[in-house]
């Protein structure tokens, strides 16, 4: 643990020369932590660069060229593109299942968390959402196609809206019932107490105190239902096809339309950027709470 | 009107007395009907032949069937492996720079809020876009990488084309999306470290480098084990940039076993066997699951 001290000299030479070096080493922090800045945001920079190119200046590579927005047009408004369309959809399914996520989610969080449930209940219940969870969501993709085949909801937003919800409950479940752990038991006992029932006392006192957890599991639910890719891929055709399918199709078309692409790239970005400045104390917290309980 | 209310306070009676029940069950039925039900069907797939004819599914119960495309597939040993050092390789990489950067940004003076800013933006991209913006940058003729190394005067390089770099390329996207992840777990855990210990430890004449080894990482531990897992099972289901970059790829040489199941599902359309494989998939991430979590409980500081 200590160092060894080697007479009054040597103390002051070491301090000079750690001194020295811890200049030195903040210097070099400071260059690798700019390093990191350029990594991280360079990409995007480009990308976005490339939104406002036409196809021919994307091709011969060129940094100098004259921005145009033709390609944000032929992604939003041409005939052949189905970006709106996606738009409509990933709104709706992203919306719809944000929703039930929440209240379905919630509500378990909080009588798994309040009640006294055999322990069976609560080991099978977190258990099985755990497995879930970490299982590749393409496995899923299979027999879902099947069931809803059968249902004849292939291709449709309730189909998508369900295996969101599914996908997404564990989450909202975990993160719910640390917010509610969180708080202290003696606010909801003291107004037990007074008279309140168990009802109104998880809607009027307990409900109001964990609003940023709402926040933060449905801006998490619904980023992750807008961005889901998997799922939407297999059980869609091109009428509920969601913004990653289309934006798939420009980069995976037999002829691929680059500038297109990047356009859609960064439009299907906007949503989740949007969200970001809105809550983001909010969405870091979800990301660290849910991963360090 | 009296009966009215009367019952609506019967209502209100029987909720509060059956609150315990109804608040848990919504999210059991969905659940049952949405995951376990599928599951159990995955099961019956695993061992049953599956042809569409007119538009219906025909099942027949063919267990041999099943286990013998599997021995008999070569590509499934190149493509597990492909994904063990897709997983092991992307997560040491990003769980060392995670935590670098962590320690980096915690010793700043100002701007952190900033640097996490900034790194939350890479998790929120959709990683659709993030393989489409990839596949530009990767791209033979005109991608940024190519450029940048026409510059130093090395001949193009087929990043995405070559059977030997493809699996390389997917990984140095991976790491470019999750390192921010592994960031923010550690950086919280880097400002939560105790300032009196660190002291201490300096105090007592430790250097910057033993009080980085011998106090701080130790501390870190369980967050960085907590880091290792998350990723780990994120990486094992990566399918999305896997999918846009390499999704037609050269050949199998760089498939990975989501993207596998993808093609062996959706366009062999085996679905028999690819529930077969989707269950051995499944026990396999269980097994690993609960080994990860014994290690994890063993991390923990006494």
């Amino acid at each position: 643990m200590s160092a060894p001290v080697t007479g009054i000299s040597g103390v002051a030479f070491e301090e000079r020369g750690w001194i020295r070096s811890a200049t030195r080493a903040r210097i070099l922090g400071l260059l690798l932590i700019a390093l990191a800045i350029v990594v991280i945001v360079g990409p995007s920079l480009w990308i976005l660069m490339n939104s406002f190119k036409h196809q021919i200046s994307i091709l011969s590579g060129a940094w100098i060229f004259t921005p145009t927005l033709d390609s944000y047009k032929d992604v939003l408004f041409s005939r052949r593109s189905d970006f709106m369309n996606g738009l409509y959809t990933s709104f709706i399914v992203a919306t719809a299942s944000t929703v039930i996520v929440l209240v379905v989610g919630t509500a378990a969080a909080y009588s798994l968390h309040r009640f006294r449930w055999a322990h069976w209940v609560v080991a099978g219940f977190l258990g099985w959402t755990l497995a879930f969870h970490v299982i590749p969501i393409i496995t899923m993709v299979g027999p879902w196609y099947l069931v809803f085949k059968q249902l004849n909801l292939y291709d449709t937003k309730t189909a998508l809206v369900l295996t969101h919800v599914a996908v997404n409950l564990p989450m909202a479940v975990w993160l719910m019932m640390s917010f509610f752990k969180a708080l202290p038991p003696e606010i909801e006992e003291a107004a037990l107490v007074d008279g309140c029932r168990p009802l109104s006392a998880f809607w009027l006192v307990t409900l109001p105190l964990v609003v940023p957890g709402l926040i933060a599991t449905g801006v998490l639910s619904f980023i992750f239902s807008w961005n889901e890719f998997t799922i939407a891929l297999n059980l869609t055709s091109q009428t509920n096809a969601t913004v990653p399918v289309v934006v798939s199709k420009f980069a995976n078309d037999y002829e691929i339309q680059h500038s297109q692409m990047a356009a859609a790239s960064i439009l299907a970005t906007v949503p989740a950027l949007l969200l970001m400045f809105f809550g983001q104390r909010f969405i870091v917290q979800g990301l660290t709470m849910g991963s360090v309980k | 009107m009296v009966r009215g209310q009367r019952r609506r306070r019967g209502i209100v009676d029987w909720l509060n007395a059956t609150f315990q029940h109804w608040s848990l069950l919504p999210a059991v039925l969905l659940f049952v009907l949405l995951t376990l039900y599928p599951i159990a069907n995955l099961l019956r797939m695993s061992v049953s032949t599956i042809d569409f004819m007119h538009g219906s599914e025909v099942w027949s119960f063919t267990p041999g069937r099943n286990w013998a495309s599997l021995l008999s597939e070569p590509a499934l040993g190149p493509t597990v492996i492909n994904t063990l050092i897709f997983v092991v390789v992307g997560v040491v990489v990003e769980v060392i720079l995670g935590l670098g950067l962590a320690l980096l940004v915690g010793s700043m003076t100002r701007g952190k809020g900033l640097m996490r800013t900034l790194m939350i933006i890479p998790i929120l991209i959709p990683p659709v876009a993030i393989g489409s913006m990839f596949k530009l940058m990767f791209n033979h003729d005109f991608g940024l990488f190519n450029q940048l190394l026409a510059v130093a005067g090395i001949g193009p390089v087929s990043w995405l084309g070559s059977t030997s770099l493809a699996l390389w390329s997917v990984i140095t996207v991976d790491i470019w999306h999750w390192v921010p992840f592994v960031f923010l777990i550690l950086f919280a855990a880097v400002e939560g470290l105790p300032g009196d210990v660190l002291e201490a430890g300096r105090v007592d004449g430790a250097t910057r480098w033993q009080l980085l080894w011998r106090v701080a990482l130790p501390l870190l531990m369980p967050a960085i084990t907590v880091a290792v897992l998350f990723r780990a099972i994120l990486a094992f289901k990566a399918f999305d940039e896997v999918f846009l970059l390499i999704g037609g790829g050269p050949g199998t040489s760089s498939e990975l076993l989501s993207l596998h199941l993808y093609k062996v599902f959706f366009e062999q359309n085996q679905l028999g066997y690819g529930a077969m494989l989707s269950v051995l998939t499944i026990v396999g991430v269980l097994i690993a699951l609960l080994l990860g979590r014994r290690l994890a409980a063993g991390a923990r500081p006494a």
